[in-house]
């Protein structure tokens, strides 16, 4: 709910019964939507939300901002010796890392619909299951493009420049939205578990947070001890991050894409089937 | 007096616990096509756990239910397209406009874009709330959000509509609107069935009534029935003139029949009656005989009356709000 105080509108005009009755008896049945038709209508429903409060854009595109700005001048410097070729190293893992910040927030907002009873009419019609569920995260790939977007044309104007241009780019913003989805429906699944919003929001960057940060984002793992180097380097993250930066400097290994792309699908495979029947049953 | 009608929803057994509150405990219903059926009882009764089974969001523990001729638990997609739903909690989105959550649902029912608009124009104009389409429904007032909830329930004309308490906090001008709806939905023969915590509203709406409290069908016929095997609805009148109140008793207990009682005020006395129109000529009586009025009301039995009379314990109030269908789930 909304905690900013509301101007009522008065009842402006009265039902008219004739029409009633005649909106009622002037509908025939058609075939509900397709499973593709109805999701994209989620997501549409998604963007309008945007639409209506832009502020909840605030959290995807401030946070990266600050991410960038904060590691590449404070740390810059210690890690490689020149903020520049930090930026370098640094910018494809601070788009990692910001998208799948974002993707917590996927389960918290399911968490949140789940108190309101739209919901209850959603699952009471007649399409496919898992429809609301895809919708939503189809609308958040967006959230996730637009933080992704953010993050790059920063780090072009501080000076990063990506060796494969703009494909090079383009194919690392997806291939990190991509495993965004799969990944959401981790918390998606948390976000039908927990009781609240908060819990939500806690449990999941108690995993997110380690987990990227036990990763290659930030820090060469040859500089790391041993069995936490051995750790980095298996963690899909690394592996994320190192596909990321091989797409945006044209060296991406093919080997590293299939893992990500695995990743992403065994999560999907996983975690969308129990939040579907989490959501069916909740 | 045909008994052949098809049945809407015909359950028998139905059982729904969450943890170690049984909410269900065994609820039989028959509703005919094309009536109005009303669940009635106090919070906590059941009413919006048996509307959410016989919907299929809820799987029934035991029993079975067929709603329109399918299987609640085996044929879940055939109910849903022939149910709407409209919850308790309004079943719209707050975040959305008027018209967009109309379009929303229009399109996830298969309806193509245009057709969706006109639609969403269509429903608008005719529950009133053209003026107010482009406002985020969080702004709406209670009566206009449940108009707009009832127009989403008809985007696709439903066969059988689940109204759960549809007036429940609204002012009687709001109330008086959508009794309004409901009564031309019913004229166009859809079949509604409707939960509600007041008699009156059941007996405004419905044709046959099962009377819930705790899990259980305790009564079930036509308002007029349940109402006779209550007792009945009372006379209230209140004399100017203390002295006349014998004169008024006498007067009241000839026209009336049924039982007088004088109250603890000295001016007041009021008389069982059942029918409206025996009141008024009762109190037309009263005044031709020279007895001064200084005011009446005429009282029908309140829902803790039917209670108090068909359990021998008052109508529990679980809450004041209104049981919450999510919490009332994850109650263990």
């Amino acid at each position: 709910m909304s905690a900013k105080p509301t101007t009522q509108v008065g009842p402006t005009s009265d039902a008219d019964e004739a029409l009633v009755r005649k909106a009622i008896a002037s509908t025939e049945r058609p075939p509900s939507a397709s499973a593709l038709s109805a999701s994209l209508t989620f997501g549409w429903r998604g963007m309008l939300k945007v639409k209506h409060v832009p502020e909840q854009l605030l959290d995807v595109t401030i946070t990266p901002v600050m991410f960038v700005l904060m590691f590449t001048y404070l740390f810059g410097g210690a890690i490689s010796g020149s903020t520049a070729e930090y930026l370098q190293y640094i910018l494809p893992g601070i788009l990692v890392m910001s998208v799948l910040f974002t993707t917590v927030y996927s389960g918290v907002a399911l968490n949140t619909d789940l108190t309101k009873g739209v919901v209850d009419r959603f699952r009471s019609l007649p399409i496919w299951r898992p429809a609301p569920l895809v919708g939503s995260l189809l609308g958040d790939s967006v959230r996730y493009v637009i933080a992704g977007s953010v993050i790059i044309v920063l780090g072009v104007a501080l000076g990063f420049r990506p060796g494969a241009g703009v494909v090079g780019v383009v194919a690392a913003l997806g291939l990190v939205v991509l495993f965004s989805f799969g990944l959401s429906w981790v918390f998606t699944t948390l976000g039908l578990i927990l009781r609240s919003p908060n819990a939500v929001m806690n449990a999941g960057f108690m995993g997110i947070f380690p987990l990227t940060f036990l990763s290659n984002v930030f820090v060469d793992p040859a500089t790391l001890p041993r069995p936490l180097e051995a750790f980095v380097n298996v963690n899909p993250i690394s592996i994320l991050a190192t596909a990321s930066r091989g797409l945006m400097e044209g060296n991406a290994e093919a080997r590293d894409l299939v893992i990500v792309l695995a990743v992403a699908a065994a999560l999907t495979v996983v975690f969308a089937p129990v939040t579907t029947r989490l959501y069916r049953k909740h | 007096m045909t008994t052949h009608a098809p049945l809407a929803i015909e359950a028998t057994g139905l059982v729904k616990s969450f943890g170690k509150t049984c909410a269900v405990d065994g609820v039989d219903l028959a509703v005919r096509s094309g009536s109005v059926y009303g669940l009635l009882g106090p919070n906590g009764a059941g009413k919006t756990t048996t509307i959410r089974m016989l919907a299929t969001l809820i799987r029934p523990d035991a029993g079975s239910a067929q709603v329109m001729g399918h299987d609640i638990v085996t044929e879940v997609e055939a109910v849903r397209s022939a149910v709407s739903l409209t919850g308790q909690l309004a079943s719209i989105d707050e975040d959305l406009t008027g018209r967009e959550n109309l379009i929303l649902l229009a399109r996830l029912l298969g309806l193509r874009r245009p057709a969706a608009k006109n639609r969403a124009t269509e429903l608008l104009e005719a529950f009133g709330l053209s003026d107010a389409a482009g406002r985020l429904v969080k702004n709406f007032s209670g009566g206009m959000r449940r108009r707009l909830d009832i127009a989403a329930s008809i985007v696709v004309t439903p066969q059988l509509m689940f109204l759960d308490e549809p007036t429940t906090g609204l002012d009687p001008r709001s109330r008086n609107q959508v009794w309004g709806i409901i009564r031309a939905l019913v004229a166009e023969g859809t079949t509604i069935l409707l939960c509600t915590q007041y008699l009156e509203e059941a007996d405004q709406l419905a044709d046959g009534i099962a009377v819930i409290d705790r899990g259980k069908v305790i009564a079930e016929g036509t308002p007029a029935q349940l109402k006779s095997s209550v007792g009945s609805g009372a006379l209230h009148v209140r004399l100017i003139d203390p002295e006349q109140r014998g004169q008024a008793q006498l007067v009241l207990k000839r026209e009336l029949g049924g039982s007088v009682t004088l109250e603890a005020d000295a001016a007041a006395l009021s008389a069982e009656c059942s029918d409206t129109e025996r009141a008024a000529v009762a109190v037309a009586e009263l005044a031709r005989s020279g007895v001064r009025i200084a005011d009446f009301s005429f009282g029908q039995p309140s829902l803790d009356e039917v209670f108090l009379a068909l359990t021998g314990h008052p109508a529990e109030d679980v809450s004041a709000e209104g049981p919450d269908p999510i919490q009332e789930e994850h109650a263990s």
